[in-house]
């Protein structure tokens, strides 16, 4: 059994667009040191994958500079390693560059050529922002056990949790085989399985399925291909009960990232021992806890200096906290600067924000206040 | 690419660095931890590749496991080069007989071969046991101004130290006309770091006679200077300005390790324009719980903070309990500090556990000894460890 990955860098771009103004979904920063990719790149790393192709058709700069060439994944082979897609952008023919491209079903007609000629068994499709870290060889596992033609991973939600139309919710019976396909819709939403958009796929049933999408315009793979075979075809769900999180909005982007406060959660995500999330090295040095500083319940990365005080935040790479700061409930990232006696609360900063010295900052959970990159406040 | 390197750079890793006691029973010293994130050698091999030295052989011989494992294929320095890169060099047997690497310079000589292959110009040997930032193409660009057969870097150091080192009595012009391993009562206050530039045919010259001599103890310092400076070779002494520090005791290793810490640190390590590398597993930041309590200290990644830390630098990994207090201590990397247990004035080594409600050392005063514990120690609970005591690893 041979596998492949694919994964749609640019997918839900549009969900959160401040942090995706310069950047793809898959190289949004989280979690003080990754970005978003790190999850399933290393998922599928751990699996055993080593030949993965990643979608992307704007955007992403950031994203060629943080994969480099996939060293720090293990990923810098001669045979296969990463195989990054960029659109097929010809002299002749630009349609490639269309926002079909970004979608699902596009991105893999963008790839059929990778596709096509990887030579594995099977392919597991995964978008960018599936922060879980799940044992895929089991999934991969089960799929053949199952002899199934596509395995989806879903989680399972009550009807009280946050949801939105991108989801697809996923129908199965007792034997796990899917009856069912079908977008989100509020007033019918009552809970059940959601798709977490990971998929395995048989190489050849794919290729037969995109042959057909490619003839007909199909343009979702979701409504014209998944919801009109599930009934026909043997597709199976793969339960994932372990934590699972996905960004659909700046206020998401900020839950998901205080989820990771709980210890519970940390553990489960970044300290399996079997299973490492590998992300780009960057020899920062140490962090520094000066005199007077105080920092409870917050996730600090290396190479800052901290004086002042941090309570429940999620501080990245190279951010300096200066004397009499008061850092409350925020997220800033890499190489932010908090200026002396600012005080902020539900604050999201990008990179190489500035606050300047007595600022005063605050948003609310369900709706942060947003810096951009490099702006001074 | 061209296939000849001006410089090379031979590493000397080899030493036990018996002073190190617990900490070296099973590695050699370059390999042990230092600064939370890095091992002693990685401010050698980052000297290195910042100064753009990109050919480096580290001579390995005393329990060279843990390093060669360490330095593997050179990535994380980005010394994986098609052409150099780092090599290990372990002592090997020849056609006539094997040997182990009798002194400083024999070391060298046995691998003139691996030297050869590159058909350098000149040879730096450093050793890699200091902890310092240096620009060596600076001090090449000196050898080279002044035409020397050998450099030395010097720095000055207090007179009362001045007994412990090389010392260097230097003229006017920079030369070098007397040069007296650890003197009783020294003239000059210019102390040899260790790092000598050599054009290479007179270092291939001077090794080659040094073998041949059965009463040489084939050491740099007491042979091989001495003997080109009797035979009137041209030796410049390259004065260096800056952090420097041997870490080869266990004082001096807590006091370099205390020097990140501060309103002004002596040690900076932050600089991103000299970058130390190292190699580490990626691990998640790390984390201050509601009621830890974290001043004056160095925390890095994967370290889960519950209880006190204070004074301190921390290595990958470590947890620190409710309760527990961490004070003027160094603890490397994977360490867990059980809930109510106190450390104070300690050194201790990887993958250590220190039960609930122990005991190791004694607050920091004159007079009390650093306590000092190995890798892989497990300090039962209620244990109790006093100051100065030492425990080796099983």
């Amino acid at each position: 059994m041979t596998v492949a990955g694919l994964i749609f860098a640019n997918i839900h771009d549009d969900s959160i667009s401040e942090l995706t103004r310069m950047r793809t979904m898959a190289s949004v920063p989280f979690g003080g040191r990754y970005r978003l990719i790190d999850f399933t790149l290393s998922n599928m790393v751990n699996a055993g994958i080593e030949n993965i192709g990643i979608v992307t058709s704007y955007n992403y700069r950031s994203l060629l500079d943080h994969l480099g060439t996939g060293k720090d994944w293990d990923l810098a082979r001669r045979e296969a390693g990463i195989k990054i897609l960029p659109p097929n952008i010809t002299a002749y023919d630009i349609k490639n560059t269309g926002p079909e491209s970004t979608m699902r079903l596009g991105s893999m007609l963008t790839a059929s050529n990778f596709i096509s000629r990887c030579g594995a068994d099977c392919i597991v499709l995964s978008d960018c922002d599936t922060i879980c870290n799940i044992d895929l060889a089991d999934v991969i596992d089960r799929h053949v056990e199952n002899g199934a033609d596509i395995t989806i991973v879903v989680k399972n939600y009550t009807d009280s949790d946050r949801i939105m139309s991108k989801n697809s919710i996923i129908r199965s019976d007792a034997d796990g085989r899917v009856t069912d396909v079908r977008a989100y819709t509020p007033y019918e939403w009552k809970g059940g399985d959601i798709s977490t958009n990971m998929i395995v796929v048989n190489r050849n049933y794919l290729l037969a399925q995109l042959a057909i999408a490619s003839s007909r315009g199909y343009t979702s793979f979701f409504r014209d291909i998944l919801a009109k075979h599930a009934s026909k075809d043997r597709f199976f769900v793969y339960r994932f009960d372990g934590f699972y999180s996905f960004v659909n909005s700046i206020a998401g982007y900020f839950e998901s990232s205080m989820e990771l406060l709980d210890f519970g959660i940390r553990e489960e995500l970044f300290k399996n021992p079997l299973r490492p999330i590998h992300t780009k090295v960057r020899n920062s040095a140490p962090t520094l806890y000066k005199e007077g500083s105080r920092v409870v319940n917050s996730m600090i990365a290396d190479g800052c200096v901290i004086e002042g005080e941090v309570e429940n935040s999620i501080i990245f790479r190279g951010v300096r906290v200066r004397r009499g700061a008061k850092v409350k409930n925020s997220i800033l990232m890499q190489d932010t600067i908090v200026g002396e006696n600012v005080t902020l609360n539900c604050v999201i900063t990008d990179k190489t924000a500035v606050i300047r010295d007595q600022c005063v900052l605050s948003g609310h959970r369900s709706m942060p206040f947003f810096i951009g990159k490099g702006v001074m406040v | 690419m061209l296939k000849k390197k001006e410089c090379v750079a031979m590493l000397l890793a080899g030493g036990q660095g018996s002073r190190l006691y617990a900490l070296t029973s099973k590695i050699a010293k370059p390999a042990v931890s230092f600064g939370g994130k890095y091992r002693i050698i990685d401010f050698t091999l980052s000297n290195c590749v910042n100064s753009g030295i990109d050919t480096v052989g580290v001579l390995t011989q005393y329990q060279p496991l843990l390093l060669n494992d360490y330095i593997g294929n050179g990535i994380p320095w980005d010394l994986d080069r098609t052409f150099g890169g780092v090599k290990i060099l372990p002592p090997y047997q020849g056609r006539s007989g094997a040997d182990w690497y009798k002194g400083t310079a024999n070391a060298i000589y046995q691998n003139i071969e691996f030297i050869k292959r590159y058909d350098p110009e000149y040879v730096v040997v450093l050793s890699g046991d200091h902890i310092y930032r240096m620009d060596y193409s600076k001090m090449l660009a000196f050898h080279k101004k002044n035409k020397a057969d050998c450099t030395i870097a010097v720095i000055d150091v207090p007179i009362e130290e001045a007994s412990r080192f090389g010392i260097m009595s230097v003229r006017d012009d920079g030369s070098i006309w007397k040069f007296t391993e650890k003197p009783k009562n020294p003239d000059s206050t210019k102390a040899s770091m260790g790092i000598y530039i050599f054009s290479c045919r007179k270092l291939f010259a001077y090794l080659e006679a040094d073998d041949k001599d059965p009463g040489s103890s084939n050491d740099f310092g007491k042979n091989i200077i001495p003997d080109m400076l009797a035979a009137g070779e041209k030796l410049m002494a390259y004065p260096f300005e800056g952090y420097w520090k041997d870490v080869g005791t266990i004082k001096s290793l807590w006091e370099a390790n205390m020097d990140m810490l501060g309103d002004d640190p002596v040690l900076r390590l932050g600089d991103k324009k000299w970058r130390i590398f190292s190699r580490h597993e990626a691990s998640a930041p790390h984390f201050i719980g509601l009621g830890g309590h974290v001043v004056n200290s160095s925390l890095t990644e994967g370290a889960e903070i519950y209880g006190e830390v204070i004074n301190s630098v921390l290595g990958p990994d470590v947890t620190v309990a409710p309760g527990a207090v961490v004070r003027d201590s160094v603890i490397m990397g994977q360490v867990t500090v059980g809930e109510g247990a106190v450390v104070d004035y300690s050194i201790i080594d990887e993958k250590v556990s220190v039960g609930k409600n122990a005991r190791v050392g004694a607050p920091r005063a004159d007079g009390v000894e650093i306590t000092l514990i190995g890798a892989g120690v497990s300090i039962p609970e209620n244990g109790c460890l006093a100051a100065g005591e030492m425990v080796y690893p099983e």
